[in-house]
């Protein structure tokens, strides 16, 4: 394992590395659910917006399959960060306050 | 794949998981876990992850002791290389009117003599264990600093890799699409991989334990229901317990970032794990509510899955009068994973006709032809 795989950040909002995902890869979390779920990659702020083609690629490299044929990750809303309290103001939050 | 095997359990969550490696590590070795999808998908691995034994019922008290006194020595118990992140922050129940009060007053003394050190305390004394609460319409809170949360993936990947040590075959991405009973005994289970020849099999399916069931002719009284829940992005840590009262739960996990939902009582039946916005609105809501301080924090994703609820909310265990050799570990009512080391321990008893650790009959399916329904009465 060289050094630079070591260094190589593939998440960047839970801090995993390209080492870690190839090893979980070795350990048979083959599917991008079953990496996510282990390793957390994608389940930060960004959702996986940054690391979601590199561990597919990681994935196909290591199975030899196209990366084409790699199922997604489950796209989960809401497609932005919002704040909770932008949220409850829209249900009336805001209101029941003052009452 | 094996072609044959001495118990087949159908499920890859908590249950199933556990159950696979109790059984092994009573001497069944030759197990066979079958998964649809990959291991903790269903209601495992989207559930909040909370675990506490504070319940209204004894019987549902010590079993739920029983798995916390399990999971709190898990990571040695089951050798697991990760940190399965226990967090004992406790749980704090919000109480709003005279009526739950009393109830949970009730349900102290209970709790106190099955050795459960729960307890009554102010508004007042509440903000001091969560000074951010906002104290308004709280007529008095329940405390137990003993309940807490775990990480839902490990606990389940520890049962995993302990089954696969001891020799059991878990089949991921492998269905069960039927079960073969000849005489009122099973003798085959088919998968859409092949078939596998046994004569007992464990329904650990969660929400779709109901279809497992008709497999083999047997209605199971089961209503799996959409339970939605958010996660914020990591902060400092605000708030150390579980907080919960029947508008919604909300907690923050040792990573810093908050889990939240609530179960909305017009839910359909079904096992759909979509989203809706209404929730996101809602949720934020009631918990800014409770909790100002959140208003900032920023809601990361959004998710669901299902709590499968009997008509009694507590769980169904054991044997079914109809099929030889059909057992169920289902209708966990949205405390599967709380009650998930137990329920292995003894399911596998249960299945290698053994006395149980805990008498289990009581949990038995029969209970609702024979009107003795368990009625839980902490349930949120």
């Amino acid at each position: 394992m060289s050094s630079d795989e070591e260094n190589t950040v593939v998440c960047r909002c839970e801090d995993i590395t390209l080492k870690e995902i190839e090893e979980l890869i070795a350990h048979g979390f083959k599917t991008m659910d079953e990496l996510k779920r282990i390793s957390k990659c994608g389940m930060g702020p960004c959702q996986g917006r940054t690391c979601r083609q590199i561990v597919m690629r990681e994935i196909a490299k290591a199975t030899g399959k196209d990366i084409r044929d790699i199922n997604l990750s489950t796209f989960r809303p809401p497609a932005e960060n919002i704040k909770l309290g932008i949220l409850a103001e829209a249900a009336g939050g805001k209101d029941e306050k003052k009452r | 794949m094996k072609r044959s095997a001495d118990v087949v359990i159908i499920g890859g969550g908590i249950s199933g998981l556990s159950t696979a490696y109790n059984l092994a590590r009573l001497g069944c070795k030759d197990v066979v876990v079958l998964e649809k999808d990959s291991l903790y998908s269903g209601a495992t691995g989207r559930c909040a992850a909370g675990f506490r034994q504070t319940f209204g019922l004894e019987i549902n008290c010590l079993l739920a002791k029983k798995s916390y006194e399990i999971l709190v020595n898990l990571n040695e118990l089951l050798d697991y290389h990760r940190d399965i992140e226990l967090k004992q922050g406790g749980y704090l129940w919000l109480l709003r009117t005279d009526k739950e009060v009393e109830l949970y007053r009730k349900n102290i003394e209970l709790q106190n003599s099955l050795g459960i050190e729960s307890r009554l305390i102010t508004a007042e004394e509440a903000r001091e264990i969560v000074p951010y609460l906002n104290p308004e319409g709280i007529k008095a809170c329940t405390f137990h600093q003993e309940d807490g949360h775990v990480n839902p993936f490990y606990v389940s990947q520890a049962y995993a890799e302990a089954a696969r040590r001891l020799g059991v075959e878990i089949d991921t991405f492998t269905e069960a699409t039927d079960i073969k009973v000849e005489n009122n005994h099973i003798s085959e289970v088919i998968t859409n991989k092949g078939k596998i020849a046994t004569n007992k099999v464990l329904n650990a399916a969660g929400a779709f334990a109901k279809d497992v069931g008709r497999m083999v002719g047997v209605e199971l009284p089961l209503k799996p229901q959409r339970h939605q829940i958010l996660a914020t992005e990591p902060v400092e840590p605000l708030v150390e317990p579980m907080v919960i009262c029947t508008d919604f739960y909300c907690i923050q996990e040792p990573r810093g970032n908050f889990l939240m939902g609530y179960g909305d009582p017009n839910e359909p039946e079904g096992t759909a794990v979509s989203s809706s916005w209404k929730f996101l609105e809602e949720i934020a809501r009631r918990v800014c509510k409770i909790l100002p301080i959140l208003v900032n924090i920023r809601v990361v994703r959004q998710w669901a899955g299902s709590y499968t609820m009997t008509p009694d909310a507590a769980p169904i265990l054991g044997p079914v009068p109809q099929v030889e050799g059909f057992y169920l570990a289902v209708g966990f009512s949205g405390h599967g994973f709380m009650l998930g080391c137990i329920t292995g321990v003894l399911m596998a008893e249960c299945i290698l006709a053994k006395e149980t650790t805990l008498p289990i009959d009581k949990f038995n399916i029969g209970r609702y032809e024979r009107g003795e329904l368990l009625k839980e009465p902490a349930v949120a």
